[in-house]
């Protein structure tokens, strides 16, 4: 693996031949997924691509300013509701899509910014007590703001949401590019891949930044980050609102693509899910959460296609119910995962290195 | 000679304990003023009352902390550094998982001003501001003689050069005052001749050095003055030799005659 970094490091041929591949593989995704799985799989893969969204802006939260966040998922939330809301029958209001995603991103890296405030003091457990609370907060809001005047539609959710549409082009209905017809899911898939890609750009500039450098000096010892000069409160702020903005732009896009949304999807669960695929993957390492964003993302729907025909298989029937059985094996799965590799699964070569000179 | 910092009347509570009581003291251009005293004689909270992590705004607490004429006794830690003054910790507060080399690129936050968009978008100014940052960072580890480790995680360092470090991300926010906080402790005698050469080295550079220590040989070949604290207060200043022979000192120090 290393050898193979090195190469692309030094030659840039074999760097341009390793990026078109990357690029040709990205593109046919999802003919590959319907070819082998049927649409269901494309689906789940539009799914990881927001979970990765979303465990990218958890990740400056939590890996590299180290704020402990479990009520991450609210802003998810946030972006998802102000989608459903201005681009919906419910007022009649419809925003076209590259007004509500910037909004999208603005309201949620507000929203990070109020959590952020009254939480500056706080740290470790403290602050994620109070993050967990704020994001049953979020979804308790949004199941009671029916009454006096509906404003969410409470646990109902918002029917009908806007499609996303490029222009005059809707993504809910196939398309075709130059002969080639391009179903509704694939469509979905080109517009989460670019975006998705758009924030692991952000994420990378801004890790290797004054900024970025800032963050992680907060999480190492925030006593000596002050008095370097850092302006600890507002560099956490801004922590806490470039990953809530992230997270709204998900929201947001999820809103679109489902065309419905309810309190339900942001549960605590939820939260649970994206910080285990930051930690998972290795905590402030990109390629080691976008990893952890896929797998944790895909394996439980993985899981549900294999339970029900190997209980078949060897009992004949269906023994267990296989929502159970799935989360039983993921949960194991995560246990020996932690045991075995603490870091997570691809931590940044520098967090392998300090585990190695400590053995 | 004209006074960089002029604290007057400092008194610091902690509920009933008095930390500190009357302390006034001037700090001079260009000088290396040490601190001295016994064990919880205060020198570490008037350190801290310095450099804005403690804040004169209890009841009881009194006084004021001129800086290059600007007073900062109600300033936070970072607008401290902004003015000018930079510290190092008794205990070392490295960023230990950060590079010795980042260690040293974090000091020089206050002096630089790309924000999110500047890094993001990455224009021609960041990457200029970017590679001065390095290069600085990489002159200072130079100048402390620590650039052969650049890549090593600070925690990683042996310990005199670790507080070495500390010394190098302070000095690379630019202090008109550098506050060392017993940066000699746990030294071995070679280190600590070593790094009174850099202290001297430092100040040679015209940076002035307000300096805590317990290893009296140490302060009082490298002092120019000296104070020294005794129960929040001070019993005694001056130059090193006629404080040395002050009996108030020897007696907070050695303890009182037996009667």
């Amino acid at each position: 693996m290393n050898n193979f970094y090195n190469k692309i490091k030094s030659d840039k041929r074999s760097a341009w031949v390793a990026f078109a591949l990357l690029g040709i593989m990205l593109a046919a995704a999802p003919y590959l997924a319907a070819a082998t799985g049927g649409p269901s799989w494309v689906r789940i893969i539009d799914f990881a691509l927001l979970y990765i969204m979303l465990a990218l802006g958890l990740n400056i939260v939590v890996g590299f300013a180290g704020l402990l966040d479990l009520g991450y998922i609210a802003f998810y939330a946030v972006g998802a509701y102000l989608y459903a809301l201005l681009a919906s029958p419910h007022f009649n209001i419809h925003l076209p899509f590259w007004a509500l995603l910037p909004i999208g991103a603005a309201v949620a890296g507000l929203f990070g910014v109020l959590l952020g405030a009254p939480t500056l003091r706080l740290r470790g457990d403290y602050l994620a007590i109070v993050t967990l609370g704020f994001g049953e907060i979020i979804r308790i809001f949004l199941n009671n703001l029916n009454a006096p005047v509906n404003i969410t539609n409470g646990p109902q959710g918002v029917n009908g949401i806007d499609p996303i549409s490029l222009g005059s082009m809707s993504l809910a209905k196939a398309n075709s590019l130059a002969g080639i017809a391009v179903p509704s899911l694939h469509q979905y898939y080109y517009l989460f891949l670019a975006l998705t890609l758009l924030i692991i750009f952000t994420t990378l500039r801004l890790q290797d930044s004054r900024i970025g450098r800032a963050w992680v000096a907060i999480r190492e010892d925030e006593v000596a980050a002050k008095s370097m000069g850092i302006n600890t409160r507002n560099v956490k702020l801004l922590a806490f609102a470039m990953g809530a903005s992230f997270g709204g732009v998900a929201g947001g896009l999820f809103a679109g693509f489902q065309g419905f949304v309810s309190p339900e999807s942001f549960g605590l669960m939820e939260s649970v899910m994206v910080l285990c695929m930051v930690v998972l993957g290795g905590m402030g390492h990109i390629p080691g959460v976008i990893l952890g964003g896929i797998l944790l993302a895909t394996l439980p729907e993985l899981l549900r296609y294999i339970i029900v025909p190997i209980q078949q298989y060897f009992f004949g029937k269906v023994i267990v119910d296989p929502e159970s059985v799935r989360m039983l094996i993921f949960g194991l799965a995560l246990i020996v995962v932690m045991l075995y590799r603490p870091a997570g699964l691809w931590p940044s070569p520098t967090r392998k290195r300090e585990l190695v000179e400590e053995a | 000679m004209s006074s960089l910092l002029e604290a007057r009347g400092i008194t610091k509570c902690f509920g009933g304990l008095e930390a500190l009581s009357d302390v006034s003291l001037t700090i001079n251009q260009g000088e290396i003023y040490g601190l001295i005293g016994p064990n919880g004689a205060g020198k570490t909270t008037f350190f801290n009352v310095l450099t804005g992590l403690y804040k004169l705004n209890g009841k009881q607490d009194r006084g004021e902390v001129l800086f290059d004429g600007k007073a900062i006794s109600k300033s936070e830690p970072h607008q401290v550094a902004k003015l000018g003054i930079a510290r190092t910790f008794q205990n070392i507060r490295l960023f230990g998982n950060m590079s010795v080399l980042q260690n040293v690129m974090v000091g020089r936050h206050v002096r630089t001003h790309a924000g999110v968009i500047g890094a993001v978008l990455r224009g021609s100014r960041t990457r200029t501001e970017e590679k001065a940052i390095h290069e600085k960072s990489f002159q200072l580890l130079d100048y402390i003689e620590l650039s052969n480790q650049s890549e090593r995680f600070a925690k990683h360092l042996a310990y005199g050069d670790q507080r070495r470090l500390e010394i190098a991300r302070a000095l690379a926010t630019e202090p008109k005052l550098l506050a060392l906080d017993e940066p000699a402790a746990g030294m071995n005698a070679t280190e600590t001749v070593a790094l009174k050469k850099l202290m001297e080295k430092i100040r040679a550079d015209g940076i002035t050095i307000l300096l805590i220590e317990h290893d009296v040989k140490l302060v009082m070949g490298l002092c120019d003055r000296v104070a020294v604290l005794d129960y929040g207060k001070k019993i005694a200043e001056g130059f090193p030799q006629a404080v040395q022979k002050n009996p108030a000192v020897i007696e907070a120090y050695l303890g009182g005659a037996i009667a």
